[in-house]
């Protein structure tokens, strides 16, 4: 049995590093585990996708349609994109953050709207909470892909809060686990 | 949740890292290696280990070459490069088959099958094939640190060297693995043996049937090697050859139903082995991204044996692309959301190209482009390169472009080229054009950092691979040497300056080269102006700011808008806005320029 886990969003938003952490949090409890990412060209500001993959044995390191578990979005058109790789019925947890892609921004299309209802048509659990919000609260925007990992947590039974943290620890920058700390907390209890 | 004994030693490690780990316990003492995704993380993680002397070359090529010679010194080495890099360096990699090593040489190379960060998606085992040089596949990080160490042995014990392919599936995946000490190799000396390393006509001849019984004692080692093997499987009605990632996609369709043989060296690749397993199993199926390579070497071996029959050539695999091609059943996915937009890579905000593509629309110039970040300047709004070949060829090809058209393109075609990619291999297009002189005008994007692979230094910036102070190559010295008489400097900031650069330049009667210079506006040095802000009132709604492609800058309710958390306050846009509508916040002076001189770091 091996859960998926597709963190999403726009390049630049720090989905390396949510995958990194949930990659090591998930090791210390004693699975196999893929963790795939895209560098290069499509990190400056295009859509990008990391997939988490664990269980007792992993082959594939990537992700396929309809079969995450979660989809964790620092973006609600990303969310939206990634969509039909959800298993039906699977969980969504989305920033409620919109970001123009360019051609929005240069008027050749519009940003959708309505997309969390859409996306909740489709039968999927759709979470969404105001991260960068919550981020700036903790006190950087640069946190929102902790809180949302923090969301994210209360997911997981099995993995205690402290090892949460304790893997923040080993993923984190000394100068900024505080912060990061703080923001996943907030994203946990919020 | 189950825990699982025994995993818990283990380290999360990315394939590159878990490369470069197995080159430090291998002992490698000398890394040289020019960066390119998906390959440049080996580099990078391997100078984190003092024990390796590690560098950033200016090309492949060089890397190679710098390999090479540690090798012939008598210390293990390095170079490491992605798929079209190997191009570059395809000079020195076909004669070094010839000569052999002395210690141990491994080359990485890493392809990108799917494109996700290259102009092609060639298969870079042809290289193995036409240079005679054996290869192996890691299909995941444990391998990638395993077969390294491996790699020098079979380098050293053969005395060639080892090509070592990547592909962004394992490069860019972290997995489970188990780390040991650093063992040094047998000491080597270096010998005079000029028979064995001056590769002449008279030398080279007797050296090639080496290579011959080399590649028949490979063939040999094929057959018993342990990096190949075999995994049993419950139902002999159809069996697979594949390496790599395939081989991951396979295992997560079919577990262990089917046999599988496993490639991990994948050149040569051992006849009878696959004859004795295509025996065994009614239907035999190569699973292989991109070229059929073993599937034509296989059918050649007079065995009958599927492949690009079902599967495409074109990209990457993947799981669910297997199930499709073998008519197994799809799983059921949440309905896809139709209409919505794409979402291209754009220039970050603040970058210092979007100030001059902004000028050569203007101008109306045909810009022929190189590879990097820039490259995107042919993305709209922008819209401005018109053609992207590979590393260094805007240089080169506005020689030829202008030569053909002479006088009706001359005075409006430049060529845009990034520091790095013009040390890499932009200087010898542009010795050509100060020898055969065009009168062609070459833009030099200098951002002062290798940007599109994550901020790799070279030798223009000052600072080696480990940050430390290094050579500095004078971009200015470097063109008048060559003879070109006008050399200008402009900071890309400044937008009227830089119209009367271009177009000064496009006029003049001779070739000539403008340096575009501000460092790129993600470098941690860079210091940001405060995010502009909009003047609602003030704004008439003129999309002006609209048209550098900012992703800052957007349109709300009507009006222009600013995303404070993007915003460098670089003044791009203030320059195009008519009605003081982009406002930096009160008490901040607005953007200073810099003088051209003095345009060098913030």
């Amino acid at each position: 049995m091996v859960t998926n886990v597709m963190v999403v969003g726009v390049g630049g938003q720090g989905s390396l590093l949510a995958s990194k952490l949930l990659g090591h949090v998930v090791m210390t409890k004693g699975y196999d585990v893929k963790v795939s990412e895209v560098h290069g060209m499509s990190q400056r500001g295009g859509s990008v996708v990391t997939y988490v993959r664990f269980g007792e044995k992993v082959y594939s390191p990537v992700i396929d349609k309809g079969e995450a578990d979660y989809i964790i979005s620092f973006e609600t058109l990303e969310a939206a994109r990634y969509l039909e790789f959800l298993k039906p019925g699977g969980r969504v947890i989305v920033n409620a953050q919109e970001i123009d892609p360019m051609p929005v921004i240069t008027g050749a299309a519009t940003y959708p709207e309505g997309l969390l209802d859409k996306m909740k048509e489709t039968g999927a659990q759709v979470d969404a909470m105001d991260a960068l919000d919550i981020a700036c609260e903790a006190g950087s925007p640069k946190a929102t892909n902790i809180v949302l990992m923090g969301r994210f947590s209360k997911y997981f039974d099995g993995i205690t809060e402290e090892e949460w943290m304790k893997s923040l620890e080993a993923c984190v920058p000394a100068k900024f686990l505080e912060l990061n700390k703080k923001a996943f907390q907030l994203g946990r209890d919020n | 949740m189950s825990r699982k004994a025994g995993y818990a030693m283990k380290e999360l490690m990315l394939g590159n890292k878990a490369f470069a780990r197995g080159l430090y316990e291998a002992g490698v003492s000398v890394a040289s290696s020019y960066p390119g995704t998906p390959s440049t993380e080996v580099t990078e993680e391997v100078a984190k280990f003092d024990e390796v002397y590690t560098e950033w070359a200016p090309n492949e090529k060089v890397a190679m070459e710098v390999a090479f010679g540690a090798s012939l010194a008598g210390k293990r080495s390095f170079c490491g490069m992605k798929h079209v890099g190997m191009n570059v360096a395809a000079d020195p990699l076909f004669t070094v088959a010839y000569t052999g090593v002395n210690a141990g040489m491994v080359i990485c190379v890493a392809d990108d099958a799917g494109m996700h960060s290259s102009q092609n998606e060639q298969d870079s085992r042809h290289y193995a094939v036409s240079a005679k040089i054996p290869m192996l596949e890691p299909s995941d990080s444990s391998e990638a640190l395993n077969f390294a160490k491996q790699a020098y042995e079979i380098s050293e014990k053969f005395d060639t060297p080892v090509i070592m392919k990547m592909c962004t599936r394992v490069a860019h995946s972290q997995s489970l693995v188990e780390t040991s000490e650093r063992v040094l190799p047998e000491v080597k000396t270096y010998e005079k043996d000029i028979a064995k390393y001056v590769m002449m006509p008279g030398n080279a001849i007797k050296r090639h049937p080496i290579v011959e019984k080399r590649m028949d004692d490979l063939r040999a080692f094929a057959e018993t090697t342990d990096l190949n093997r075999i995994d049993e499987g419950s139902d002999n009605a159809m069996g697979f050859i594949t390496s790599s990632t395939s081989y991951q996609y396979v295992k997560e369709v079919f577990g262990d139903k089917y046999p599988v043989l496993k490639l991990g060296l994948v050149h040569p690749i051992p006849a009878n082995k696959i004859k004795a397993f295509s025996e065994k199993v009614d239907k035999l199926v190569v699973v292989e991204e991109l070229d059929p390579v073993f599937e034509e070497q296989i059918k050649a071996m007079g065995i009958e044996v599927s492949g690009k029959d079902i599967l495409p050539i074109l990209g990457e695999f993947s799981q669910s692309l297997l199930t499709e091609k073998f008519g197994l059943e799809k799983k059921d996915t949440c309905s896809a959301l139709e209409g919505l937009p794409i979402r291209p890579p754009v220039m970050c905000a603040g970058c210092p190209h979007r100030g001059m593509f902004y000028t050569l629309k203007k101008n109306k110039c045909t810009v022929l482009g190189d590879i990097g970040c820039y490259t995107l300047g042919a993305v709209a709004p922008l819209s401005t390169i018109e053609m992207t070949l590979c590393m260094g060829a805007s240089v080169s090809s506005i020689h030829g472009f202008n030569k053909a058209l002479g006088s009706e393109s001359e005075g409006k075609t430049v060529a845009v080229i990034g520091d790095s990619t013009f040390m890499h291999s932009g200087m010898t297009g542009l010795a050509n054009i100060a020898y055969n002189q065009s009168n062609s005008t070459v833009v030099i994007l200098d951002n002062s950092i290798t940007g599109m692979t994550g901020h790799q230094q070279n030798p223009t910036t000052g600072f080696n691979i480990k940050g430390d102070p290094a050579g500095k190559i004078d971009l200015e010295a470097l063109c008048k040497a060559m003879g070109f008489n006008r050399v200008r400097v402009v900071d890309p900031y400044d937008l009227a300056e830089a119209d009367k650069v271009v177009k000064e330049e496009l006029a003049a009667n001779e070739p000539s080269v403008i340096i575009s210079r501000r460092p790129c506006a993600l470098l941690k040095y860079v210091k940001h102006k405060p995010s502009l802000h909009v003047d609602r009132d003030n704004c008439k709604s003129c999309r002006a700011c609209m048209q550098i492609g900012c992703p800052a800058i957007s349109f709300k309710e009507g009006k222009a808008w600013v995303d404070n958390t993007l915003c460098v306050g670089c003044g791009v846009c203030q320059q195009l806005c008519h009605f003081d509508a982009l406002l930096t916040p009160e008490n901040e002076p607005k953007t200073v320029l810099l003088p051209p001189d003095k345009a060098v770091i913030l």
